[in-house]
């Protein structure tokens, strides 16, 4: 191996804009998108897959991002955390979740809850219930040192809840003219 | 906790990719979905020289049922895709069972059923059910080279797996159950969807009379390789009912070697095979019962 790495240009879809990044091949693409793109809001923990911390949506779905490469995403588009909440920052509702119910402390390991409990919201339509057991096992691959889980359990349950309310709000405005 | 420089190879066909493999032997390793190999390169357990990266090679990602009820996975399918598979849930509960208790969702999203064969770690539960099974790896070399390897041939070890340097796993055949055979998996870890201290796949087959005539199992995490043990002396020809589980467990921890780690005793583990057995054996014997009557209900 010499002592130059070769690099590779990559195009990151991140949060809906594209940018290029050029990295060698062994740059995680949670580092690429800290130190590369600068967005910071995707925290590093274990670095080995199993503290969840680092969880991005990879075309909706969650991953670790520190278990692949910025090379392997080229195609893929990424969502982190600072892409969650609305162009007009009205919070996505597991963050206003998070706010009501007190599911985080220190904040590190927020990020990759955040994205892990947005993308299984999206398995449930607005009104349907989400059990305990179901958000114990929604977060189940994530770590948190501080909460004790508690309340991050809650907020699965009250994000959902928003979710719902914010559904029939929509409904609401769609008919208000129709009404007239 | 980065990963050691290494060349990146990102073939868009077989054919190439089989090339690259057969240049570089044994400095090439294998990138699939990554979940085990990127801890391996990030804790510095492995530096290959390459990483084949497959993930652009079209054609490795498809699902079938073969026409005696065996589940095919290509190499680029990833766990929650094969859960998500209508006719491979329908096919093999075993197998459905078991991919569900693979890690975490995250990692499920992004890991492969035939990645985690590949593998070959004992702890997995894809190389347990591969084991029970019968099934098979379908490996692919450069210049048409094919070769089917048995489940019971291709564990050689913790992590070493009877694939050569040049060679790919195309795709993993699960075997079928068979008739009048009923399944379950249990695991125990101490977080759920951490690598388990100790798990159970049992597949129970009754005869005609509703007694037990059949009962195999695999263990993952008590030995080098997936262990399958014929538990049938201990139960045979007893009714389903009343089969004396306990006394499979207790043959089965006669049966098995495990070793101690920081996370459980040998002793522990001997005895979680004993209670995993007989807790799953009735499940499976009374699957097997449900198998057959729905299986007479369609006919």
């Amino acid at each position: 191996m010499s002592l130059t790495e070769e690099q590779f240009t990559v195009s990151l879809s991140v949060n809906g804009t594209t940018r290029p990044v050029t990295v060698p091949a062994r740059r995680l693409l949670s580092d690429a998108i800290r130190h590369d793109l600068e967005l910071t809001g995707t925290h590093v923990g274990c670095e080995h897959g199993v503290c969840g911390a680092c969880t991005v949506l990879l075309d909706g779905a969650p991953v670790r991002s520190c278990l692949m490469f910025a090379v392997q995403a080229e195609g893929h588009e990424i969502t982190t955390v600072e892409g969650l909440a609305d162009a007009d920052g009205r919070l996505h509702p597991v963050q206003e979740a998070f706010r009501d119910c007190h599911g985080l402390q220190c904040g590190f390991c927020t990020p990759g809850f955040l994205t892990t409990i947005a993308a299984a919201l999206e398995e449930y339509e607005p009104g349907a219930r989400i059990s305990e057991e179901e958000a114990r096992e929604i977060v189940g691959g994530n770590l948190c040192r501080c909460t004790g889980y508690q309340n991050i359990v809650k907020a699965v349950g009250r994000a959902q809840e928003i979710r719902t309310e914010r559904a029939a709000h929509t409904t609401d405005d769609a008919a208000t003219p129709a009404d007239r | 906790m980065k990963p050691p420089p290494f060349g990146y190879a990102a073939p868009s066909s077989l054919e190439e990719a089989l090339a690259v493999l057969a240049e570089l032997g044994h400095d090439a390793k294998v990138l699939a979905g990554g979940q085990s190999l990127i801890p391996l390169l990030s804790m510095r357990l492995t530096a290959p020289h390459t990483l084949v990266d497959i993930n652009r090679i079209p054609g490795l990602a498809d699902i079938s049922v073969t026409a005696d009820g065996s589940v095919v996975v290509g190499a680029l399918v990833r766990h929650a895709e094969l859960l998500a598979d209508e006719s491979a849930r329908s096919a093999h509960p075993l197998l459905r069972r078991a991919t569900g208790q693979v890690a975490h969702p995250a990692i499920r999203n992004r890991g492969t059923t035939c990645g985690s064969v590949a593998h070959a770690d004992p702890s997995g539960e894809m190389t347990a059910i591969l084991a029970i099974t019968g099934g098979s790896v379908q490996v692919a070399s450069a210049g048409g080279g094919h070769r089917d390897v048995s489940a019971a041939d291709f564990f050689l070890g913790p992590l070493e797996s009877s694939l050569r340097p040049d060679e790919l796993a195309l795709s993993v055949r699960f075997g079928a159950p068979g008739e009048r055979t009923g399944s379950a998996f249990l695991e125990l870890s101490r977080r759920r969807g951490d690598y388990a201290m100790c798990g159970a796949a049992v597949l129970v087959t009754l005869d005609e009379d509703a007694a037990v005539s059949d009962v195999r199992a695999a263990y993952l995490s008590v030995g080098p390789v997936p262990e399958v043990h014929d538990l049938s002396a201990a139960v045979a020809g007893q009714p389903y009912a009343s089969a004396d589980w306990v006394a499979a467990g207790a043959l089965a921890a006669s049966l098995v070697e495990p070793e101690g780690d920081l996370h459980a005793s040998a002793d522990y583990r001997r005895r979680l095979v004993a209670v995993l057995t007989e807790r799953a054996l009735p499940r499976a014997a009374a699957d097997a019962v449900a198998r057959t009557q729905r299986a007479a209900s369609c006919h």
